[in-house]
């Protein structure tokens, strides 16, 4: 019964380890998005997936190494306890205390490796999420603001100018100002930026393709910059839990070509503009 | 004016029938405002097996909508929610808030601080009771007004729905959601309490352990159970009033119109916008700031009791003493300067993420150094595979994946993405789950004797452990994965998102291993009762431990030992090569033999 519990409790990790190792082939693995491999969707957020992996051989390598010694501490010590401790012949229980040499090592090892994981990590932080570090191409504004509320995100935009060109946004609403619901339409293929509020609870906007995920708080306006990499849709959600609604914030990110999105935004100035009078022939149909 | 002496409480205590030789004299005093710190440990611990039985299903219930989104809900369905068993969305985030309030609040915290704590402290230190016992009494029956404002809040709009973390704004404002309203008050007026009653705890096991440690026992002579347990009345002590500030803070700005959390102009569900002048961040930092240290007071005293129950089943000293007494310590100090790895995404200042994140990567070193430790202490032993040996076996081996996940989290890029994904709910059940309540289920049937002069049985209890484990993985680890493929926590309905909608027969795996887990648990209550009356009898030290409170009767009669115990030696004198013919330990009583 002894060698039973030793292998039961070598069984699960080796579960555990095959698991990892299929997961990525079963679909258990970072969302496939439009890319079809779970790849990120955004430069930096490949780098946040470089990171990930690196600590997953980091934590892999400590996982395995724990679980062997654990295994081989079980096994001879099954086999020490199958002899009385003073029976004739016995393997001698080993008597210590510790060891100072292996206490120096396993501390200073751990400490040295934690420690570069959190300074490799600081240059992604930064240019995620400190001001200074953000690219040149967003520092000339936000592409939108989005609002966050139980439970939509409300989006608006700048209106465009007699060229057909997007004004500045402001931080208050302007008459000129375009609207959606729960339909993001941003530039790919360079960084962006919206502002993030929120009008009652907090949210989290998260959009998982892109591995980003900044909580809407309010009062507060906090900039976001990300960069699609593809054109094409990407899922928009909530990660902060905001009511009973909190999981059907549903919404969606299009990311497209720069003319692409003007031409869309004449589409819905065109469309808010409709007064609806007659002779335009078409009722509105915004969404 | 002081409390009573336990020489006076003994004279007038009971001057009826209480023999020492009787088993059940703990158990007899279970429904009496008992000060010995022995009965209210036996009242801890009941109360939270009962109570754990509570948040079990309760989490079954948020199982079952994962698993079979709005299908009505066999038993409990009936039993709860409305519409023919249906789970409504209302009432799945009352499901996960309750959940999580029972395990934690209820739970885990009173079981380890409140049912071992007080049933060890003294016994272990040669003390014959509680600095203040009255003060202890009180904090047992603190208790039951925290059972009952949790048990009326889910009387309130269907219970509070904030989560466990309560985050103002929704949880400020009656119309932010259905259980926001008189629930949500119940709900802070159930912390308070619960904050109130392990107060009292931790005033008292400070004090005890300082002045009533028996003559000899020496601070690097106490087990490391009573370590743990005396860092965490520590946390306890300095963590805890900021919680209950902050909920006071909260209760102020929901009932007498304060504004320290919610922001002006705000128009939450049609209400008139707000006034303002809060920040809801405040909140987080306050809480956090509590709750970090509290997952250690979740964890240190299992640590503690783990390694006593280790060393005595490996026959072998403890590998680094010291270097454990060192970790815990560290574990503490840094556990106040962590807290922000919670609000990583949450817009504070990202200055503040750097720092955190390098404090919250050295916090898993000392957690290294432990788990090292506990595999010397097993290393070259002679192992024992009892329930409390495979139940403590369980606790390093799954504190590890615990520990292992926590560095991804600790580090901030990484968690962008994992924050608030059922990763972080991989993480902390694996440290809760399989470290602590692993510890306790150990710790149960190692001091059971010492309880109730009998042992567990011991088949049922390996069954137990077998089920419990295969269940616990089974149920815990895929949510790694679930996490890395950006499954959201709190979420009634993940499959309305195309990106999820393939996780669902994983989901469904996962359930089914919950309900066998949930299924094993009666397993254990079953042995616990059915033992208490007819488990095998056994004598006051039936592990050949070394700890003073196997020197005690079991159970021990009300003054704990015969005469003051006199402390020569640590606690993990096992094996060693000095001992006489026939015998592999040493009691901490025992005089050393060249001494005369
Ligand atoms: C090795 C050391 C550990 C590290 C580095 C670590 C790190 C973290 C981090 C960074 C988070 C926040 C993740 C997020 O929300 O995005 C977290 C959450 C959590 N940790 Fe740990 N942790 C460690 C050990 C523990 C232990 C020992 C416990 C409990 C006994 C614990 C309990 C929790 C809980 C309960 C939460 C989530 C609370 C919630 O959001 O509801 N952790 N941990
Ligand atoms: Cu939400
Ligand atoms: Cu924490």
């Amino acid at each position: 019964m002894k060698r039973f519990w030793c292998a039961f409790f070598m069984f699960w990790p080796i579960v555990a380890v095959i698991l990892c190792w299929i997961a990525p082939g079963q679909n258990w693995w970072f969302p496939r998005g439009p890319s079809g491999t779970g790849a990120a969707m955004s430069p930096l957020g490949e780098r946040i997936d470089d990171l990930f992996y690196m600590i997953l051989m980091i934590t892999s390598v400590t996982f395995v190494g724990t679980q062997v010694a654990l295994g081989y501490v079980l096994f001879t010590g099954a086999r020490r306890s199958d002899t009385s401790h003073d029976a004739e012949g016995a393997e001698k229980t080993w008597f210590t205390h510790g060891s100072h040499n292996l206490e120096v090592m396993w501390s200073i090892v751990p400490a040295a490796v934690l420690l570069f994981i959190a300074l490799y990590q600081m240059e992604v932080w930064a240019e995620y999420r400190v001001k200074d570090k953000f690219p040149e191409e967003v520092r000339k504004g936000p592409q939108a603001e989005v609002t966050a509320r139980q439970f939509e995100w409300r989006i608006r935009y700048p209106g465009l100018d007699e060229n057909g060109n997007p004004l500045e946004l402001m931080p208050d609403p302007q008459p000129t100002d375009l609207y959606t619901v729960n339909d993001l339409h941003l530039t790919s293929g360079e960084p962006v930026m919206i502002w993030l509020r929120s009008e009652d609870v907090q949210h989290s906007f998260f959009l998982p393709e892109l591995r980003v995920k900044q909580d809407a708080v309010p009062g507060l306006v906090i900039p976001v910059w990300f960069e699609a990499t593809k054109s094409t849709e990407y899922s928009l959600l909530c990660a902060e839990l905001c009511g009973w609604g909190h999981y059907k914030m549903k919404a969606r990110l299009v990311a497209e070509r720069e003319e692409d999105r003007l031409v869309w935004l004449q589409e819905l100035q065109a469309a808010q503009n409709d007064d609806g009078v007659p002779d335009a022939g078409d009722a509105s149909d915004d969404e | 004016m002081s409390t009573a002496t336990p020489a006076a409480e003994a004279s007038h205590g009971h001057g009826h029938h209480a023999h020492v030789d009787d088993k059940l004299a703990l158990l007899k005093k279970v429904h009496t405002f008992s000060t010995d710190h022995k009965v209210i440990g036996v009242q801890f611990l009941i109360t939270t097996l009962l109570m754990l039985l509570v948040g079990g299903a309760l989490a079954l219930g948020v199982r079952w909508q994962l698993a079979f989104p709005w299908e009505s809900m066999p038993f409990f369905g009936e039993l709860f929610a409305q519409q023919g068993g249906q789970i409504s969305p209302e009432y799945y985030t009352m499901l996960f808030t309750m959940h999580a309030t029972v395990m934690i609040f209820l739970v885990i915290i009173p079981v380890l601080a409140g049912a071992f704590g007080n049933f060890l402290i003294p016994l272990m230190i040669g003390a014959d009771d509680m600095a203040f016992p009255l003060l202890n009494a009180l904090s047992y029956w603190f208790m039951w007004p925290a059972i009952a404002c949790f048990g009326m809040s889910f009387m309130f709009g269907g219970g509070p729905a904030a989560g466990w973390t309560s985050y103002p704004v929704l949880s400020a404002i009656q119309q932010a959601a259905p259980g926001s309203g008189m629930a949500q008050t119940m709900w802070l007026m159930g912390v308070t309490f619960v904050g109130v009653s392990s107060m009292m705890g931790s005033v008292n096991y400070m004090t005890t352990i300082i002045n009533m440690r028996a003559p000899g026992m020496t601070l690097f002579r106490m087990p490391l159970t009573i370590w743990g347990m005396f860092i965490t009345a520590i946390l306890q002590a300095f963590a805890l009033p900021v919680l209950t500030a902050a909920g006071f803070m909260l209760l102020f700005e929901r009932t007498l119109g304060f504004t320290f959390f919610i922001p002006g102009g705000l128009v939450v569900n049609n209400a008139d916008p707000t006034v303002g002048g809060g920040q809801p961040l405040l909140w987080q930092h306050l809480f956090w700031f509590y709750s970090h240290p509290a997952v250690y007071i979740m964890l240190l005293p299992a640590m503690g009791m783990v390694s006593d129950m280790m060393a005595c089943m490996a026959r072998k000293p403890i590998f680094g003493y010291k270097p454990m007494v060192y970790s815990m310590s560290a574990i503490a100090g840094l556990g106040f300067i962590v807290w922000g790895h919670h609000m990583f995404t949450s817009g504070m200042n990202p200055a503040l993420g750097m720092t955190f994140m390098v404090s919250t990567m050295m916090i898993a070193l000392p957690s290294a150094v432990k788990t090292f430790n506990w595999i010397g202490t097993m290393w070259g032993g002679r192992l024992e595979f009892n329930t409390v040996m495979l139940n403590s076996i369980a606790f390093v081996s799954m504190f590890v994946v615990g520990g292992l996940s926590g560095i991804f989290m600790a580090a901030v890029p990484v968690d962008i993405y994992i924050h608030d994904t059922y990763f972080i709910v991989a993480h902390f059940h694996y440290v809760l789950f399989g470290a602590t309540l692993f510890g306790v289920f150990g710790a149960i049937h190692f001091w059971f004797p010492k309880m109730f002069g009998r042992r567990m049985n011991e088949t049922v209890g390996k069954w137990h452990f077998f089920l419990t484990f295969i269940g616990f993985n089974g149920t815990f680890f895929p949510m790694h994965l679930l996490g890395v493929a950006g499954m959201p926590r709190r979420y009634a309905d993940p499959y309305l998102h195309p990106y999820l909608e393939h996780l669902l027969p994983m989901n469904q795996f996962m359930t089914i291993c919950a309900i066998l887990m949930g299924f094993a648990q009666i397993l254990l209550l079953g042995n616990f009762l059915i033992s208490i009356f007819a488990g095998k009898e056994c004598d006051d030290n039936p592990w050949h431990a070394n700890g003073l409170e196997w020197s005690a009767p079991s159970p021990p009669p009300h003054g704990n030992f015969p005469s003051v115990p006199i402390v020569y030696r640590g606690p993990y004198e096992y094996s060693d090569p000095a001992q006489p013919e026939g015998k592999d330990f040493w009691m901490q009583t025992e005089p050393p033999p060249t001494s005369s």
